[in-house]
């Protein structure tokens, strides 16, 4: 087993709800465990943090057990190196936000120094808060503090429980390239539990699909996003592109942005000066397909690429992977009935097209 | 005017409700605990148990705690065994007494705000490395407060308010056992009416005052 990889094997039955999960995942990185509610996911994270305890279950980290049942082996919470965020923040009410951040850190004997407590802060911009009570923070405000709070007892192990699923969209949108940072500069394995394709997609480094306690699918997010999204109500909207492009000119005439990508110019609604590079967002719903060039038209954003992959449902949507010029994956949503008339295969050529004003300019 | 008799009532009303009050958190809060998180069979039957001073007569209550207490009784056996002089008419006697009437007045409150603030801040503790006990004191106790202080309230009044338990255990003795509720009961027994009324009237201001707090508290406190 790699180094800080996790072995997790959970099995687990309540009256109408069954887990039955058997789990390698990687050492570093974020691993979304994604489906719809009562799919299990927010049990398995439990089972990890040793909140819910498998009969037969079992739990390796790096070369530590944590659970074992054969051998009779059951770590409680408090004694395992995990931060947790749950979905509500389980601020303590009673104590600052200081006090807040230094509860796990002073049990887990470890300094702000180690910790790097400041850099965090800053990093998560809650230096301003050190004073304030909880409930006089604004809900981001409190999640980035629980996630700063879990991280300073320097755990081996990060688990999230539906992190963003509280907050309202605006505020999600707020947190999100906090988290998208952390996965940048931490070198500990984050478990990410989501029903949201959009996180997933632009957080996780793998996906791992669970429906009715099994997993279902496992792979990169944009492969496995497309079929599994119709497990969750609205998903479709969730799946998400993110291409990573150069800031080519500004165009303050008009307030765009052109980016270069080898498949092709992105124009971005927005004026993007201060970088160099972008990731571009773009909902797999916003993305139409041609089978030429089209000439007569608004969208400005044509990108080429080759059908790789075709996921129908039994209902109208179909999702089309396509590889763009430069390797880059990119999903779009269309109905089969476009998918047929168009007479759309695997390995044809086909033209993406992206209204620019669909395009998400919080980028990097 | 009240006299010296009144002034050692009303001392020996405050001690015994002061001391009961403290050791009443002090075993109260451990049993909310349990009460508040057990799975076990056993919390009906034990939450009941503490109820009962609600609904027995006091009399009830206090002739079997006398049983318990005299020669051939538990508590008896404890005090022989022990050395110690047996607990009826005794104040010692009195705080054992009042410990189970006043029991469910303290229990309860606590009870409630440990189940009210479920086992969420507990699992967040947990994963931020504290113990079972270290989380019961540092995050349960602190968040309890509220039902802490109505419940300390509550003990007190209640305890300074009893009667009938009293008269059966400790009857009327002057500085030992003769609290003012019963010191009132004695006034009117021999028709001093004035001398009552001082008591009395002295009681119904306090139990007010203790309820306006109680109650105001609770408006505008944060957790009502």
């Amino acid at each position: 087993m790699a180094n800080g990889a996790i072995a997790a094997r959970f099995r687990l039955a309540y009256p109408g709800f069954a887990l039955d999960v058997d789990l390698e995942l990687p050492g570093r990185g974020v691993t979304a465990l994604f489906g719809p509610s009562g799919s299990g996911k927010t049990t398995a994270l439990r089972c990890m943090a040793g909140l819910a305890r498998a009969p037969d279950g079992l739990l390796k980290i790096g070369g530590d057990v944590w659970q074992d049942e054969a051998r009779g082996v059951f770590v409680p919470t408090h004694r395992r190196a995990l931060g947790m965020v749950f979905q509500d923040a389980s601020l303590f009410s009673h104590l600052t936000v200081k006090g807040n951040l230094d509860y796990g850190m002073t049990r887990a004997r470890v300094t702000a120094a180690d910790a790097g407590r400041d850099a965090l802060c800053e990093m998560l911009d809650i230096a301003a808060l050190a004073e304030r009570w909880p409930d006089t923070l604004s809900g981001g405000e409190r999640q980035r503090v629980a996630i700063a709070r879990a991280l300073l007892t320097r755990p081996q192990l990060l688990l999230m429980d539906e992190p963003l699923a509280s907050l309202d969209v605006a505020r999600r949108l707020d947190v999100l390239p906090y988290l998208e940072r952390l996965r940048d500069e931490l070198d500990i394995p984050i478990i990410y539990v989501s029903h949201a394709p959009e996180e997933v997609t632009r957080i996780a480094d793998e996906a791992v699909v669970l429906d009715r306690g099994r997993v279902v699918a496992r792979g990169a997010p944009l492969d496995v996003l497309p079929s599994a999204s119709r497990l969750v109500e609205g998903g479709r909207f969730g799946v998400v592109n993110a291409l990573k492009a150069r800031v080519v000119a500004v165009d303050d005439a008009y307030g765009v942005t052109r980016l270069a990508h080898p498949a092709g110019e992105i124009l971005i609604a927005a004026r993007l000066t201060t970088q160099r590079e972008a990731r571009v967002v773009m909902r797999a719903t916003d993305v139409a397909l041609a089978t030429s060039e089209p000439r007569d038209t608004s969208v400005r954003t044509i990108l080429r690429g080759r059908i790789e992959k075709i996921d129908t449902t039994e209902s109208a949507l179909a999702f089309v992977t396509l590889t763009l010029i430069g390797g880059d994956r990119l999903v779009s949503a269309i109905t089969r009935l476009a998918l047929d008339e168009l007479r759309l295969t695997v390995g044809a050529d086909v033209f993406a097209l992206v209204k620019s004003v669909a395009l998400d300019e919080r980028g990097l | 005017m009240p006299t010296s008799e009144d002034f050692a009532a009303i001392w020996l009303t405050l001690k015994l409700a002061t001391i009961v009050t403290f050791l009443l958190l002090l075993i109260g809060a451990p049993l909310a605990w349990w009460l508040a998180r057990t799975r076990s069979w056993l919390k009906g039957p034990l939450g009941a148990v503490v109820a009962l001073p609600l609904v027995l007569p006091p009399t009830v209550l206090g002739f079997y705690l006398l049983l318990a207490m005299g020669p051939h009784g538990p508590l008896g056996r404890l005090t022989a065994f022990l050395g110690v002089a047996p607990l009826p008419f005794t104040f010692a006697g009195l705080v054992v007494a009042s410990l189970f009437y006043s029991l469910p007045f303290v229990v309860q409150p606590i009870q409630n705000a440990f189940e009210a603030m479920g086992d969420r801040p507990l699992e967040a503790a947990a994963t931020l490395r504290a113990s079972p006990m270290d989380a019961f004191f540092t995050v349960a106790l602190p968040l309890a407060r509220p039902g802490l202080v109505t419940a300390a309230i509550l003990g007190f009044a209640h305890t300074v308010g009893e009667f009938g338990v009293v008269l059966m255990i400790g009857g009327a003795i002057p500085d030992k056992t003769r609290v003012v509720s019963v010191l009132i009961y004695d006034q009117v027994e021999s028709m001093n009416y004035e001398r009552a009324h001082w008591l009395a009237g002295g009681m119904l201001l306090f139990s007010f005052c203790v309820l306006l707090a109680l109650y105001g508290r609770r408006r505008t406190g944060r957790y009502g």
